[in-house]
């Protein structure tokens, strides 16, 4: 029986911050890329060397790509765009790494594995009342401890994993979109004026344009929420995948999926920052009449 | 029917329902940006890049109906 969670796993506490282990891949992916931009940028030579020529090719052809989309201001959004390419697609590839996901602690029977009572636990707790005629041998125990479920569930030898995919996670891409969403709501204020912006939405001119304007103020939420679950649903299932692909058949059949997986790290990133970019593109042009 | 048949069935047809009408929509975008490249070649890369776009939309909706299936699967 393989074991899936959806949300990511407490490790441990800091105060009252329970730090999971997609947390904990989060902090280790921005490690690298700090450390790895510094060190490029301290040994920054005028005869580039190749891994500068690497680095210098990525942000001239990413600076192209969203030129074609933003046109003038793209200097001003661009610091943002790259990074959220940049970041989203090393959380999307730590995922792939070895010893991700099949690296884990223990914990011990008192702490909770997941930052709150899994609904699980509280749907099948109220369920044992009403069933007490069926012999249901599961229902034994009239106490429903947490250890007993998770050692039924799993047949790993450990009982989290200690590092994940941070875009595994629903919490980091609902943080990235909603990040993106506000940056966009500022930067179509600051370039338009507050009054003309939110008079995109709110508009008294005509019917047809007061329904338009609450139409788009819907739709602004609505991509809040596509721009997190596309990345969290496209990598939480590449996640599930090969997991299953793996239990079935182990060793050869993963790598196409593997493969797949690589592409798609790249692809959702690229989706993410391009995404952006065109809404950006649509929220500091005027309105058009 | 218990409630664990009916949460195999019911997260097996919302990803199996939920994934025919973006596969019909991206059968289409592709078709089209095909047609467009073969009438006019010099604009492959303005094309290719919309067309990608437009497909990460029609692709959100079979997320949204693997999230649900996922859901009611395993919480």
């Amino acid at each position: 029986m393989v074991h899936i969670s959806l949300s990511g796993e407490v490790l441990f506490h800091l105060g009252s911050l329970p730090v999971t282990n997609t947390l904990l891949t989060t902090w280790l992916v921005m490690l690298f890329i700090i450390v790895s931009s510094v060190l490029i940028l301290s040994t920054y030579k005028l005869m580039p060397t190749k891994s500068q020529i690497v680095v210098e090719s990525l942000v001239y052809g990413l600076y192209s790509m969203f030129e074609s989309i933003l046109g003038k201001s793209t200097s001003k959004f661009y610091p943002l765009l790259a990074t959220l390419f940049i970041f989203i697609m090393f959380c999307n590839w730590s995922g792939l790494l070895p010893g991700v996901g099949t690296i884990g602690i223990k914990k011990s029977e008192q702490t909770l594995t997941h930052a709150y009572a899994p609904i699980a636990y509280a749907a099948s707790e109220t369920r044992q009342e009403p069933q007490t005629e069926n012999n249901n041998p599961k229902t034994k125990a009239t106490t429903h401890t947490q250890e007993d479920s998770s050692a039924k569930r799993s047949e790993r030898p450990f009982d989290i994993p200690l590092f994940r995919a941070p875009t595994a996670d629903l919490n980091t891409t609902l943080a990235l979109s909603l990040i993106a969403m506000a940056m966009m709501q500022f930067w179509g204020m600051q370039m338009l004026g507050s009054l003309t912006y939110i008079g995109k939405f709110i508009t008294f001119s005509s019917p047809i344009n007061f329904f338009v304007g609450i139409l788009e103020l819907l739709s602004e939420f609505g991509k809040i929420i596509s721009f997190a679950f596309r990345l969290f649903g496209n990598i939480f299932a590449g996640e599930v995948l090969l997991v299953i692909i793996a239990a079935l058949i182990p060793l050869i059949a993963p790598i196409p999926f593997l493969g797949l997986e690589i592409f798609v790290g790249v692809i959702q990133a690229l989706v993410f920052a391009m995404l952006l970019a065109v809404f950006l593109s649509l929220a500091t042009t005027k309105a058009q009449h | 029917m218990d409630a664990d048949s009916m949460k195999l069935l019911a997260s097996a047809l919302a990803i199996g329902l939920g994934a025919i009408g973006p596969g019909i929509g991206i059968g289409i975008l592709g078709g089209k940006a095909m047609e467009a490249i073969g009438r006019n070649p010099e604009a492959e890369a303005k094309i290719r890049t919309n067309m990608i776009l437009a497909i990460a939309f029609a692709e959100a909706i079979a997320i949204y109906a693997l999230v649900i299936a996922l859901i009611i699967q395993f919480v």
